[in-house]
């Protein structure tokens, strides 16, 4: 079994803690796990991509081939569409629709979810609103994870407990908030996949 | 053996810690900053007792590190590809010296320029000094190389490198860590003449350095990290990877249908007798190399031969950026998988900018329209966050080259007859290597201005700490000899937006050296202070 996950989005929406909560399950359940990021002027509100890699048996290369991802998880709508050419046949585009217009020719928010939809089938979640809706904006990762859960080859049960334990030492509350998150998350991509 | 999730930077920071290190040195630098941010956090965690911070730069942090070594401690100096340039003074003379204090450097390139102006590759550093390089593909290798490093440092009485990559150092895999050896004993060089290299005890160093090369190669001609895997049968071609384009390599192995002899070379110098048995069986060698092809341009030689090579000299890998899993594709005859989706729409790029409120888009607004009023200007800058005034909206930026050249390209520019010329640099940046440029100014009168952009911190390789506060920088900078009447301050706030520009006229028009520091906290690193509860 092999499984892999580009993760995308703005430096500082959080990508990395995606990856640490999925690759947190993922080790639970014994998989080889790999994880790739860039530092440094990346960061800077730039566009930010991990590849994160699961697998029953060894991993190779940190880099993820054109075409080999199972699902493209984005923090973000255009970036998202960015790493399309990584998606596989069967692969699943999971994106937030909340968009960070921090560049002068962002495109259309009606194209870009049209393209999202139609090119893609990909799934496309309110996640700002939806981690409103548990008790914190910045609830958002837990969202996305939530959304990706049903696709992904973890249980979920598994994700709820790296969630707690990513949350654990901030308090109860912090981590009632961020579950609450993920299920929402979760049913709308149940709903929608 | 307990399991730990790291970076392969982070890999390298414990094998050393593990290894017993007593001292660690370096200057931030992505993609190398994480391994003695590791190191520095386990130090005050475990109140380990190291002697572990940063330096002003690269080359004072290798020098700090001899010192180390010198006593017979063992020491760590870490860098990026770039830093080496600045450190080579020290490193090329180290392989010279007596090393009895394991002396492990830390490399890490930038294949596709993520963070930095060029992808040189640090193993040709290490071939020109002279000494054993060991380049991990993976985390666990990384953590394990670090510790044998020390050990061949100490058996061969020189420094030794590891070199790794990007994609190596900031990516994350499950490491099975061992103990932790005990540190050495505070012991003095026993021949002290050996670390003089005064011209006479030089070259008698430099004739053991050469005579030590052939117990070099035959370490790294039997070692276990150069794997031959040979195949008779298969006499097509031979594959030779280096570094991570073994991981991609094997990536793709599944769809050659066949598993041709392939050499995988993690130890220098390049095992040259494995290189020739696995040549005498076939008729191709595919060189898969990240970085420079080092290893190549070794096989290709001068004079005619009937091997044929293919790799990045002759384009079958492209020559520039990283490997990756699908552009090895095409040199190994396999076709680039189908893209089956395209977005069907153009998507902009979202290159890296300076964060909201950032204290150097105000003085860059400064810098603009001061300089807008001259009929010509030069803006120099330098390495740093404020490298990103090159980008709208600010665009006041117009040469980059390299840590601390703002200063003299400035002074260079101004004494050729141009002006008004203006050179920005950071306070890090400033303290790495902008002190020494602006001697020269003030020494020569030379008409030109200086604007210290202080942020107080090194801000684009994640907010470390600087080596002199502001007050110390402005004392500094009287104490250099720049006048005091043109030494200004100034705060980068909108509100002294008017008063800032005639300020910087000002100095602009005056013909002698005039500095104007523009201070105010980064952003990222005041907020990360006070997560921290004060303690960044």
């Amino acid at each position: 079994m092999k499984y892999d996950i580009i993760l995308a989005g703005v430096g500082g929406q959080g990508v990395l803690s995606l990856a640490a909560v999925i690759a947190a399950a993922a080790m639970e359940e014994g998989l080889q796990v790999r994880q790739s990021e860039v530092h440094g002027m990346a960061q800077r509100g730039g566009a930010v991509v991990s590849h994160l890699r699961l697998s029953d048996r060894r991993i190779e290369g940190d880099l993820i081939p054109k075409g080999g991802a199972g699902m493209i998880l984005s923090m973000e709508p255009l970036e998202g569409l960015r790493y399309l050419d990584f998606l596989s046949s069967g692969g699943k585009l999971v994106t937030s629709s909340d968009p960070v217009v921090n560049i002068p020719d962002y495109p259309e928010m009606e194209e870009l979810l049209s393209v999202i939809r139609k090119n893609t089938e990909g799934i496309v979640v309110p996640s700002e609103s939806m981690a409103r809706e548990a008790g914190s904006v910045k609830a958002t990762n837990m969202v996305m994870i939530g959304a990706a859960a049903s696709f992904l080859p973890l249980r979920k049960e598994t994700l709820e407990a790296a969630i707690t334990g990513l949350f654990e030492r901030k308090g109860a509350d912090v981590v009632e908030t961020n579950k609450k998150a993920f299920a929402l998350g979760f049913e709308s991509g149940k709903q929608a996949g | 053996m307990p399991k730990q999730v790291l970076l392969g930077d982070e890999a390298i920071a414990l094998g050393a810690i593990h290894a017993g290190i007593s001292s660690a040195y370096a200057y931030p630098g992505t993609p190398s900053t994480e391994i003695t941010e590791f190191i520095l956090e386990y130090n005050r965690k475990h109140d380990a007792g190291l002697a572990a911070s940063w330096s002003s730069n690269e080359k004072t942090a290798y020098e700090e590190a001899l010192g180390a070594s010198f006593v017979g401690r063992r020491a760590l100096v870490c860098m990026k590809h770039v830093g080496l340039n600045v450190a080579a003074d020290p490193f090329i003379n180290s392989a010279l010296l007596d090393i009895r204090g394991g002396l492990v450097l830390v490399v890490a390139d930038d294949p596709g320029m993520h963070s930095s102006q060029n992808e040189q590759d640090s193993r040709y550093y290490a071939d020109f000094a002279g000494i054993i390089c060991l380049e991990p593909t993976n985390q666990q290798e990384a953590y394990e190389m670090t510790a044998e490093a020390f050990d061949l440092s100490e058996q061969f009485h020189i420094p030794v490198m590891i070199r790794i990559t990007t994609r190596l150092a900031h990516s994350r895999a499950v490491v099975t860590t061992g103990g932790q050896r005990e540190r050495n004993p505070l012991e003095k060089a026993p021949d002290v003449k050996k670390w003089m290299l005064l011209p006479a005890l030089a070259r008698k160093q430099w004739k053991n350095l050469l005579e030590k090369q052939s117990r070099l190669e035959e370490y790294t001609g039997t070692s276990g990290h150069n794997t031959l895997e040979l195949h008779p049968e298969f006499t097509d071609y031979g594959v030779i990877t280096t570094g991570l384009g073994k991981n991609y390599y094997l990536e793709n192995l599944p769809s050659l249908g066949a598993t041709p002899p392939h050499l995988h070379i993690s130890a220098y110098p390049v095992p040259k007798e494995k290189v020739a048995r696995l040549a005498s069986g076939v008729k191709k060698v595919i060189v898969i190399e990240e970085g420079y092809p080092l290893v190549e341009k070794y096989l290709r030689g001068i004079l005619p031969q009937q091997l044929q090579i293919d790799g990045k000299m002759n384009q079958a890998i492209p020559p520039t950026g990283e490997l990756n899993p699908d552009n090895i594709r095409p040199a190994l005859g396999l076709k680039t998988e189908e893209q089956k989706k395209t977005p069907g729409m153009s998507l902009p790029g979202r290159p890296p900018q300076l964060c909201r409120g950032c204290p150097h888009a105000d003085t860059f607004d400064t810098i603009n329209q001061a300089a807008g009023t001259f009929e010509k200007s030069i803006v120099t800058s330098d390495i740093g966050c404020y490298a990103l005034g090159a980008l709208p909206p600010h665009q006041a930026i117009e040469t980059i080259i390299c840590m601390g050249a703002s200063i003299g390209v400035a002074k260079g520019a101004a004494e050729a007859g141009f002006e008004p010329v203006v050179a920005t640099i950071g306070d890090s940046t400033f303290l790495h290597s902008g002190i020494t440029p602006l001697v020269d100014a003030v020494a020569n009168g030379t008409p030109m201005t200086v604007v210290i952009m202080d942020n107080s911190t090194v801000a684009m390789t994640g907010g470390q700490e600087t080596m002199l506060e502001s007050s110390g920088i402005r004392r500094l900078v009287e104490g250099i000899g720049v006048e005091a009447e043109h030494i200004r301050t100034i705060i980068p706030l909108k509100k002294n937006a008017e008063e800032n520009v005639k300020i910087l006229r000002e100095e602009m028009e005056y013909k002698g050296v005039s500095v104007i520091i523009s201070i105010r906290e980064c952003l990222e690193t005041a907020k990360k202070k006070r997560k921290s509860g004060g303690n960044a």
